[in-house]
């Protein structure tokens, strides 16, 4: 049990690439802190950082109130879920899971013990004497995370466990660690760049962007008040539509497509109007109108892809308009969508910075 | 059909002419160490086996002076298991830990050193024996196992073999075994040395081997007959031959052949599935 505190971490690796610029951040005894970020943010290099895989250029890691910055990892107190499991691939699973134990010079039957009570909550006693090689990829996940829980650590530490894993059992993988960690009650951090994973376990999530947090907050905070433009477009499954605007004093407009309800808006700038695929609705007066192209049916909901009719599409990484539907509603291709949406729960961001406005 | 049938028939004429012609010297050899010396003499080389096997090796293993003035085969045989063993056990714990240092620890130098040892491949010991030699003389090394062993241990190729073994091996087992608190001499020992263990077989098969035909240098190093390696007596028993002054004992300088090809062909056989997996695979 531990709190963190990350004080102005910096990371600059020998070759002069700067991986993380100025993290702060604290982490309350028993969290589950969740990473979220492109591939190269910096989100695994914060966490070996705190594993103590690798060197912190400046700033300051606290757990539990002591600075480890210059404490080697075997002394920090922390177990590591690692992505490609990092088994020993000669040893049995007993093996595995004992290792960590034998080497701090628990006695025998202790580590046994241990061993065989950490294997029964994971359900893989019965293979406490096979080979690695001998597993399925879900079992082997299961003894990387014995390995880790035996050694009762304050902290816990998931670098992307489950992306080697397939989608049906990386959901339930995932739900065992949530339900795992809740009865552990360990502050763990579990990097990621899912964002299912990301919004399903976290007690807090921090989108991480270039080296930096952009936002860090309970999940559903981050989905329904994001404060950047980033946060906007990385969290939100499918993603939210983001439409190009300008603010003339009283709407916002994009070609042919204006539309009102909003105030209080800079207008000498290049704002981004988002809106969520689920906040849209089929109704009159239509604020927009949807030319169908494309119907993704997932069984529950439908998603309904097109193009704006009358916005000008220049930008050309502007994604394709996303509305999200119920299973009945099945537009033909090429039909025309007239959709309305409430501006309370769209967002106005500053484009050059990606700053929230609304 | 004909065609496949005739394939079949010219590819294997020809592997076993290649048979024939590696194996048949071995069992001219073996035929002939079984016959009398005055039948050799009058007849020549032998096809079939005689009547004089156990006489032959009996005496050459275990009557001093049947060969040569003082020494047994056995002793020989002795000899050139010490410096078979102790070459291939030498070179692979020197060159595993020349590559691990090399992989796995951050210092200065580390790639250009690991060059240098590369680069060493280039001098053989012929290049550097007289200095060797006056290196082990000069420790009063000369007629032991030791000055034997030591100066042939370092290995480049030992060293490459294993620096690209560990190189392969993933940095998160490293990893994982740092916070599992694992000392590197731990590392080493717990999660290295069992990695390595087909690689480690097949070097030790191959050192072996070369440590057991090692010619040169035993042949500089040894004066004293009870020193000789098998490989030396048997030059020393042709030379005896070339000489004469004696009725020459040819059936003894083959059986001396024979056992002295006899145990590397023990270990590649016994050895041969290990030796393939370490050349061919590694699980990790």
């Amino acid at each position: 049990m531990a709190s963190i505190e990350l004080t102005g971490i910096h990371k600059t690796y020998p070759n002069g690439a700067i991986a993380v610029r100025g993290v702060d951040m604290n982490i309350d005894d028993g969290n589950f802190i969740v990473f979220v970020g492109p591939s190269g943010c910096g989100k695994s290099t914060l966490l070996r950082m705190i594993a103590g895989l690798e060197n912190i250029t400046s700033g300051t890691i606290k757990i539990s109130d002591r600075v480890i910055n210059d404490v080697s990892p075997a002394d920090r107190d922390v177990a590591m879920v690692f992505q490609n499991y990092a088994l020993y691939p000669h040893m049995s699973v007993r093996g595995n899971m004992s290792y960590g134990l034998k080497n701090r010079g628990l006695p025998k039957t202790e580590i046994n013990d241990k061993v065989e009570e950490a294997a029964k909550m994971l359900r893989i006693y019965d293979f406490l004497d096979r080979q690695p090689n001998q597993l399925s990829g879900g079992q082997r996940q299961r003894v990387a995370m014995g390995r880790a829980i035996v050694r009762e650590p304050k902290v816990f530490l998931f670098d992307e466990p489950l992306s080697n894993l397939d989608a049906k059992l990386r959901v339930q993988m995932r739900i065992e660690i949530k339900r795992l960690q809740r009865r552990m009650g360990v502050t763990s951090i579990y990097v990621t760049h899912d964002q299912t994973e990301a919004m399903t376990l976290a007690d807090s999530l921090a989108v991480i962007n270039q080296g930096k947090i952009e936002q860090m907050g309970p999940p559903i905070e981050l989905y329904e008040n994001p404060a950047t433009l980033f946060v906007a477009s990385f969290i939100g499954l499918p993603q939210i539509n983001l439409i190009n605007v300008r603010f003339d004093g009283k709407k916002l407009n994009n070609g042919e497509v204006s539309l009102g309800g909003f105030k209080g808006l800079p207008t000498d700038t290049d704002l981004v109007l988002g809106i969520r695929p689920d906040t849209l609705s089929e109704a009159k007066p239509a604020k927009l109108k949807l030319r169908v192209d494309l119907v993704e049916r997932h069984g529950a909901e439908n998603l309904i892809y097109g193009t704006l009719i009358g916005a000008d599409i220049a930008d050309e990484d502007a994604t394709e308009f996303c509305f999200k539907s119920d299973q009945h509603d099945l537009p033909d291709i090429g039909s025309t969508l007239k959709l309305n949406f409430d501006p309370k729960q769209a967002f106005v961001f500053k484009k050059s910075n990606g700053e929230r406005l609304v | 059909m004909q065609n496949i049938n005739w394939r079949l028939i010219s590819t294997h004429t020809i592997l076993i002419i290649g048979v024939l012609f590696m194996s048949l010297p071995v069992w001219v050899a073996f035929a002939t160490s079984t016959h009398a010396p005055e039948t050799i003499l009058r007849n020549g080389l032998q096809f079939w086996p005689g009547g004089h096997f156990f006489e032959t090796y009996n005496e050459v293993l275990f009557v001093e002076g049947g060969v040569m003035k003082k020494v047994t085969a056995l002793a020989m045989l002795k000899n050139s298991l010490i410096l078979g063993v102790g070459f291939a056990v030498g070179k692979v714990v020197i060159s595993m830990l020349a590559a691990y240092a090399i992989v796995y620890f951050r210092f200065r130098l580390a790639v250009p050193l690991f060059w240098v040892i590369f680069m060493t491949l280039l001098l053989p010991l012929e290049v550097r024996i007289i200095p060797s030699f006056q290196v082990v003389s000069g420790l009063g090394l000369l007629d032991t196992h030791t000055g034997l062993i030591v100066p042939l241990i370092a290995s480049a190729t030992g060293t490459f073999f294993f620096r690209q073994f560990f190189r392969s091996v993933p940095d998160e087992l490293l990893e994982a075994a740092r916070l599992d608190g694992a000392t590197p001499w731990r590392f080493f020992v717990d999660i290295l040395i069992p990695l390595s263990k087909t690689m480690i077989a097949a070097i030790l098969i191959i050192m072996f081997v070369v440590g057991w035909n090692q010619y040169l240098w035993p042949l500089i190093m040894t004066t004293k007959e009870e020193n000789y390696t098998l490989v030396i007596g048997i030059k020393q028993i042709y030379q005896i031959l070339a000489e004469g002054g004696e009725l020459p004992q040819y059936q003894k300088a083959f059986a001396l052949t024979i056992l002295a090809t006899l145990p590397p062909v023990l270990v590649v056989l016994v050895f041969q599935n290990w030796f393939v997996k370490g050349l061919v695979e590694s699980e990790k």
